[in-house]
């Protein structure tokens, strides 16, 4: 089967989209511009999802990264006043160090994509095109599924987390124990 | 270039990766340094969804253990997002500040 044709520029326009949020993400003096260039990155992140036939984890993506955690960021943002640190230093006395160890990394990423064993690529292709439309069935029966459901114990074991994480949250912004 | 493998995908995850790695080593601001941190965390989920999606093509298309496991990683980024905040909020009703190299009450 042939892929659409629109897939290379859709992949190349929301890559492009990511990249750029995510440079924004991390030069920004005012925090607020970083939150927005951010909630960017993560709808083309979306996006991408789509691309790769995984809409459920799409429709997560939105509602809760986009939607919840970034909205619990700007919701804290505005309660500090950080009106202070936009006139202040941006970046810390060891850029240079995390800049070599990042390119180092970088550099180790590099090596590890390009590399062929016998003349092949690391990864080729055997994908068939399917449909999207028994996606949240499948994740259902992965998550919850008597027999075939392998993933309860750690869904069980989250629920258990955000409990620990909501308490934490509470203790940790409480003014008077 | 034009046909779109899952290496495409990991090259993209691993740019995100490094600019997350950047954010959290070199910022100051504490607001800035978790957003780097679910960066990092964004990073990984798309490699583990284009991996999912490799799999497919392999072991059928119920094989969709990265999905699950992306979901997870929303779920904990979520989690720790809620804590870290919290912890900067009590540490800004304290200090005042909101720069990373400040905590230092520990120090000799």
């Amino acid at each position: 089967m042939n892929p659409p044709v629109a897939t290379p520029f859709f992949f190349y326009l929301l890559a492009a989209t990511m990249i750029v949020g995510g440079i924004l993400v991390i030069t920004r003096k005012n925090a607020v511009h970083s939150a927005m260039a951010l909630i960017t990155t993560l709808l083309a992140q979306a996006g991408i999802y789509l691309m790769l036939y995984a809409p459920f984890v799409a429709g997560v993506q939105i509602i809760l990264y986009a939607g919840g955690i970034m909205v619990l960021f700007l919701f804290v943002i505005m309660l500090i006043n950080m009106e202070r640190s936009v006139k202040e230093r941006q970046f810390n006395k060891q850029w240079l160090v995390g800049i070599v160890a990042a390119a180092a990394l970088g550099g180790l990423f590099i090596a590890v994509y390009t590399t062929t064993t016998k003349g092949k690529m690391l990864f080729p292709e055997g994908r068939m095109s399917f449909g999207e439309d028994q996606n949240t069935q499948a994740i259902a029966s992965l998550l919850f599924d008597r027999h075939a459901g392998q993933y309860m114990f750690a869904f069980e074991i989250a629920s258990l987390l955000l409990l620990v994480a909501i308490i934490g949250a509470v203790v940790m912004a409480k003014k008077r124990i | 270039m034009l046909h779109i493998s899952t290496l495409h995908y990991l090259v993209l995850g691993a740019a995100l990766f490094l600019l997350g790695v950047i954010g959290v080593l070199t910022r100051r601001n504490v607001v800035i340094v978790l957003m780097s941190i679910e960066l990092i965390l964004n990073a990984v989920n798309l490699n583990l969804v284009a991996f999912s999606r490799y799999w497919q093509g392999i072991h059928g298309p119920g094989a969709l253990h990265g999905q699950v496991f992306a979901i997870f990683v929303i779920t904990d980024a979520a989690a720790e997002a809620a804590v870290g905040l919290g912890i900067l909020i009590a540490f800004f009703r304290n200090k005042e500040t909101v720069n990373v190299d400040e905590v230092n009450l520990l120090k000799w």
